[in-house]
């Protein structure tokens, strides 16, 4: 019952929310919508400790069928004929973290949106796009087969839209809106060919039994198995925000700073980890994607980490960081840890909402500001705020204790010996590792030490910022949500997460055909070592930020060195692409700019128009016109009748 | 008494019938319109008179007292649909009448 209601608590709530429109005060809407939130992540939580505790590892829900599918080329050797597609929740392991996830830190950022966005003229309508969002996660999460998971999938990728474009008014926003909706597109277009391949040679959607049908049917290396698997990795590429389909993200930062947090940080995009994680029966079966998958994952955290890099707006840093967390997920789950990777998605989900929120608080707090170089110093002036932010930063580098130290090790220590992965891609981690504690204290160095700039205003007059927009039990609120996801940060590692029902078969496959190699000794040595080898590093090599005044003017464009330049803009991705696809199609489109078969069918409408205009041209109502025309029309049919 | 040739009778008549519809084509005044009728359908009697008066039969006079009373009908309709017609539009321009252009 309580899996049944979960996602109608905020589909309710953007129902009132959307039809209401602004006869809900502030107060209504935002009890409505971060109320309806709670009730989602007590359920949640319930759902998820009488899932440890009963015997049965499964919940299931059926709602009403939904529609049924035949299939027309089905094998003979299928047994159903018909499959139907149902509306029916499915909660295992696996769903219960992403649910716990989903709805409790959801509600944590919904708390922190309610106040942070109180201002806005258009409240209402962010509140009930979040909800929405919730209710297309949840049922992506829950779907007991593709279909429905797919519904939850363009449900979030319309929301992602919606929310990023929500400031429509300026061009940019709306530019990067639609951008992240055209390019995830690609990658949806990707799933769903998938899709029809699954079900064309199994005949069936049910995530079940396509994993127990396809261990049957399919033979390991199959060419079946590796197309689908190549498919469905283009769907999770596209929401995941991995090369190639990485671009998106980034310029997805325009829309609002809760917005940021809970979809492109902490949930929507973690989908396509899940996908994968959800459909790893069918994974296993093809080994050389997971090779891929761990590839993309290890290519996208390297190119992500040298982004961030040269990057000074603080969002596209923590843009950047996403995708290469996103992308140490994905090289757990080509490397076949999938526990590890679920267990980072969820880390990864508080820290990275933290880390955003705080930065939401800080930028609000700089009127808007979001140059890091134009920070400086606020560690002592907004001294609450900085020490979430370095709780933040410290889960992020996986420094021993923290919760990001436990998944991120957990990955990196099955790489070595995993044999869809490898000692290469080990490095890779490693090397990641080792810049993602460079630019994260890169980042603190600039913004938090040092200095500051005279725009930037005093703790004090901060305080009076916030408390002349809100009383202090909603400040105290604000801060009470970035305090529980820091407090989650922290512990989060101990979690223990048991994924044994959802992947048994998938590890086991992995043990069957895996070659021990002999792990070295000094491998946890060094993952353990990394973060702090860049933080050594950068406190010499960022020394005149962490110190000197100078940096009241942040480096020109121009004066930037063609390597910062490059990875200022994402390793080039952009330019790229714009090259290659974006300008050739709009070319052609000029070139054909009157639409050559629109052309041709105007030519039917241009006759047609000739003859009304001769034919209205002799309505013109004249006497005589009309006599002498009878009298040609008589002359002509005696002259045709004599003849 | 010397006959006169059908064939001259029909030119006469097929010429004051040509007179009469080039009149009523070309000329804009409702009242020099209406006497160009009564020109075509003279012209159509000359030709019935000529025709009875060839054969010898009282038939073609018939039907001129039969066109006579029909032009003194339509005369006397025309006549009063054109006071009307000065009266509404304070012209005789045939032109004006145009409202029914496509």
């Amino acid at each position: 019952m309580l899996l049944t209601l979960l996602p109608f608590y905020p589909l309710v709530s953007f129902l009132l929310l959307i039809s209401l429109k602004k006869r809900l005060s502030w107060s209504q809407a935002s009890v409505l919508s971060v109320g309806s939130m709670l009730i989602c992540a007590v359920s949640s939580f319930i759902l998820f400790f009488s899932l440890a505790s009963s015997e049965q590892s499964v919940i299931t829900s059926h709602l009403w069928q939904w529609f049924s599918l035949t299939a027309e080329a089905l094998p003979p050797t299928s047994l159903m004929a018909a499959s139907t597609v149902n509306f029916a929740f499915y909660l295992d392991e696996l769903s219960a973290v992403m649910i716990c996830v989903v709805s409790g830190v959801g509600f944590l950022i919904h708390l922190f949106a309610a106040i942070y966005m109180r201002d806005d003229e258009n409240f209402n309508r962010f509140m009930a796009y979040m909800n929405l969002f919730i209710v297309a996660m949840l049922i992506l999460v829950l779907a007991d087969n593709l279909v429905l998971l797919y519904l939850g999938w363009e449900g979030v990728g319309l929301c992602s839209f919606l929310l990023i474009g929500f400031w429509y008014q300026e061009k940019a926003n709306v530019l990067a809106a639609r951008k992240a909706f055209i390019i995830t597109r690609i990658g949806d277009t990707s799933m769903a060919i998938g899709l029809f391949l699954l079900f064309n040679s199994l005949g069936s959607l049910n995530i079940q039994e396509i994993g127990s049908l396809a261990t049957q049917q399919w033979t390991i290396e199959g060419e079946q198995a590796y197309w689908a698997c190549l498919l469905l990795l283009g769907g999770a590429v596209g929401k995941s925000a991995q090369l190639p389909l990485q671009t998106w993200l980034p310029d997805a930062m325009a829309g609002p700073t809760p917005v940021s947090a809970l979809i492109h940080a902490a949930t929507m995009v973690t989908a396509g980890v899940y996908l994968i994680a959800r459909m790893n029966a069918l994974f296993v079966l093809s080994p050389e994607v997971m090779t891929y998958v761990a590839w993309v994952g290890a290519s996208t955290l390297l190119l992500a980490g040298f982004a961030a890099l040269a990057q000074s707006d603080i969002k596209r840093i923590l843009a950047y960081s996403t995708m290469s967390q996103i992308g140490y997920m994905m090289l757990a789950l080509g490397a076949g840890a999938w526990s590890a990777g679920v267990f980072h998605l969820m880390t990864h989900a508080f820290f990275k909402a933290l880390l955003f929120l705080t930065a939401g608080v800080i930028i609000y707090a700089l009127h808007h500001q979001q140059n890091i170089f134009k920070m400086g110093g606020l560690l002592k002036k907004i001294p609450f705020e900085s020490g979430l932010f370095i709780i933040g930063l410290i889960c992020l580098m996986a420094i021993p204790g923290t919760s990001g130290f436990f998944s991120k090790e957990a990955i990196i220590g099955q790489l070595w010996s995993s044999p869809t992965a490898g000692t290469s891609l080990w490095w890779c981690a490693i090397f990641g590792a080792l810049l993602t504690s460079i630019y994260s204290c890169r980042l603190f160095f600039i913004a938090f030490l040092g200095s500051g700039c005279s725009e930037v205003q005093s703790g004090k007059s901060l305080k009076h910022s916030f408390d002349n927009h809100s009383d202090v039990s909603q400040h105290t609120l604000l801060r009470s949500s970035l305090v529980v996801l820091a407090l989650l940060s922290l512990v989060g590692g101990f979690f223990t997460l048991d994924f044994t029902g959802v992947f048994s078969t998938a590890d086991n496959g992995n043990m069957s055909n895996q070659v021990s190699l002999a792990e070295p000794l000094w491998l946890h040595t060094v993952a353990i070592a990394t973060p702090f080898v860049g933080i050594a590093f950068s406190w010499f090599y960022f020394k005149n930020y962490r110190i000197t005044n100078d940096k009241v003017n942040p480096p020109e464009p121009s004066s930037l060195n063609a390597i910062t330049r490059f990875c200022q803009s994402g390793l080039g991705f952009d330019w790229l692409y714009s090259t290659l696809i974006v300008n050739p199609f709009v070319f052609i489109a000029q070139l054909n700019r009157r639409d050559i078969v629109d052309q041709t069918l105007m030519t039917s409408a241009w006759y047609v128009t000739l003859w009304r205009d001769v034919l209205s041209f002799s309505q013109n109502g004249l006497l005589r016109w009309y006599a002498a025309a009878f009298a040609f029309g008589l002359v002509m049919f005696i002259g045709a009748w004599l003849l | 008494m010397t006959t006169i040739p059908l064939e001259h009778v029909l030119i006469l008549a097929s010429i004051l019938f040509m007179i009469g519809f080039l009149g009523v084509i070309v000329r804009k005044n409702t009242l020099f319109m209406l006497m160009s009728l009564e020109v075509m359908l003279n012209a159509v009697g000359v030709a019935f008179i000529g025709a009875g008066s060839v054969w010898q039969q009282a038939d073609g006079q018939v039907m001129f007292m039969l066109i006579l009373t029909l032009a003194a009908a339509e005369v006397a309709v025309g006549l009063a649909l054109l006071i009307r017609m000065q009266h509404c539009f304070k012209s005789l321009d045939i032109d004006h009448l145009s409202q029914l252009k496509g």
